[in-house]
Formats: C-alpha cells, structure tokens, sequence
C-alpha cells in the first residue's frame, strides 16, 4: 500500500528531517541555556524575529512530516486490517494537517 | 500461555510461534530500539500539547506567566523530566541511526557499545534534568 512518502522517500525524508531537527534543537538549547528571556517582550520578540520565524516553521514542518513518516511505519507495521489502517492514516495525516495550520496561525497570521 | 494453546497455534499456522514476553531476551540493540520506537510516539503524542504552550506563551504576558508558572508544580516539573528522558534518547538513538547508516559503528560489537552508550546516555541526561528541576 503506497500512501503518502514510501520506500526510498520517506526514508530519505525522515533522516534529512532528524538532522534538520537535531541541529535546530541543540542550537535553541545553547541559545536558551546562555541567554534565557527574562519577560514577556523579550520571548515575544525573539520568537517573532523573522529569522526566528522561519526557522521555527521550518522546525515544525520538519516535525510533522517526521512524525508522519514514524507514525505511518507504526501503524503499517501492527495495524494489519486494511479498513482500520486507512481509517488510522486518514486520522493521523488531518491531526497533522491541524497542527501545521495552527503552527502557521501562531507564526505568520495572528502575528501580522 | 500455557503449552496447549502454543501446540494448537503451531498446528493452525504451521510455523513456529514464540511470543513468551517474560522468556524473549532482547538483545541490547533490540532495546535501544523498540524504545526508539516507543519515544516516537510519545513525543508525537506530545506535540499538540507544545504547540499549545507555544501559542499560549506567546498570546499576551498572562498567558507567558501562566505557562512560566506550570513549572511550579511538582506532577508537571516530573513529566517535564520524563519528557527529557524521552526526547534525549529518541535524539541519540536517532543519532546512532544517522551514523550507522553512513557505515559509522555499524558492525557488531560497535553497534552493542553504542546501544549500551544510548541507553545510558539518556538516563543520565535525564538524571541531570531531575537534579536541575526537582
């Protein structure tokens, strides 16, 4: 059954995402640790910097197309009724499609 | 599962079947995996609750106190340690992943030393978190 990502792809896609995620994680952890924000406005306006911005989005999307293609191969691999998979599948890939919008809500709607 | 029942499943799908959870020994790579799996999901789980807080933090200087002031309490500041558990070895088995696909501690005997090393790694960081915020 071919959905979404498969085979050589999704493989491809998980990795590229874990290092983008990795690299992304130990930076705000040395950013966070050396110079935590002291006050509303102070983590506002880091968040909101543009670089900040994008490179958070890009962190989500990294995030939930890494979780898509983790979740899919958990389900494929122990959900072997064919109704129920798809049933779990459809679920899984809107929960994700919400989460993208309200990380775009968050980022770049309720912020301008 | 009593030996009967092993003897009528062999019979039904003519091939052997071993599913004794308190007999099947993992091998240490095996854990570092299936707990790869398991960390996975949990973070998954845990990703509209982070995005909640995300938004929340951000919303108005209220809501940024109200986030700030969950770790003030004891049940949440020990989630936040399971949590660290949880992503710190998701993040170092997913490393020992990334190098063994470029050939990188991919034999055997490497390959036991670095699931022994993530396990424990992840504990440890884990432990440091406890201290930090228990």
């Amino acid at each position: 059954m071919k959905i979404g990502f498969s085979g050589l792809n999704a493989w491809l896609l998980q990795r590229i995402t874990a290092l983008y995620m990795l690299v992304f994680v130990v930076v705000c952890l040395v950013h966070f640790t050396v110079d935590p924000p002291h006050s509303y406005q102070a983590w506002r306006g880091w968040m909101m910097d543009s670089t900040i911005s994008i490179t958070t989005s890009a962190f989500f999307a990294a995030l939930l197309s890494h979780a898509w293609v983790g979740l899919r191969d958990v389900i494929l691999d122990y959900i072997p009724s064919v109704a129920l998979r798809v049933g779990l599948l459809v679920m899984l890939a809107s929960a994700l499609v919400a989460a993208a919008a309200v990380v775009v809500h968050i980022f770049w709607i309720q912020a301008a | 599962m009593g030996v009967g029942d092993m003897t009528a499943l062999k019979r039904e799908r003519e091939r052997p079947v071993f599913l004794d959870l308190a007999k099947i020994r993992l091998p240490v790579g095996a854990l570092t995996s299936i707990l790869h799996r398991v960390t996975g999901i949990l973070l998954a789980a845990g990703v509209p609750f982070g995005i909640y807080l995300l938004d929340r933090s951000l919303r108005g200087p209220q809501g940024y106190a109200e986030v700030g002031a969950l770790f003030e309490n004891l049940a949440f500041r020990i989630v936040a340690v399971v949590f660290v558990w949880v992503l710190a070895h998701h993040l170092l088995a997913g490393t020992r992943h990334l190098l063994s696909d470029v050939d990188i501690g991919s034999q055997l005997p490497a390959a036991r030393r670095s699931a022994w090393a993530v396990n424990l790694a992840g504990i440890a960081v884990a432990l440091l978190a406890g201290a930090v915020l228990l």
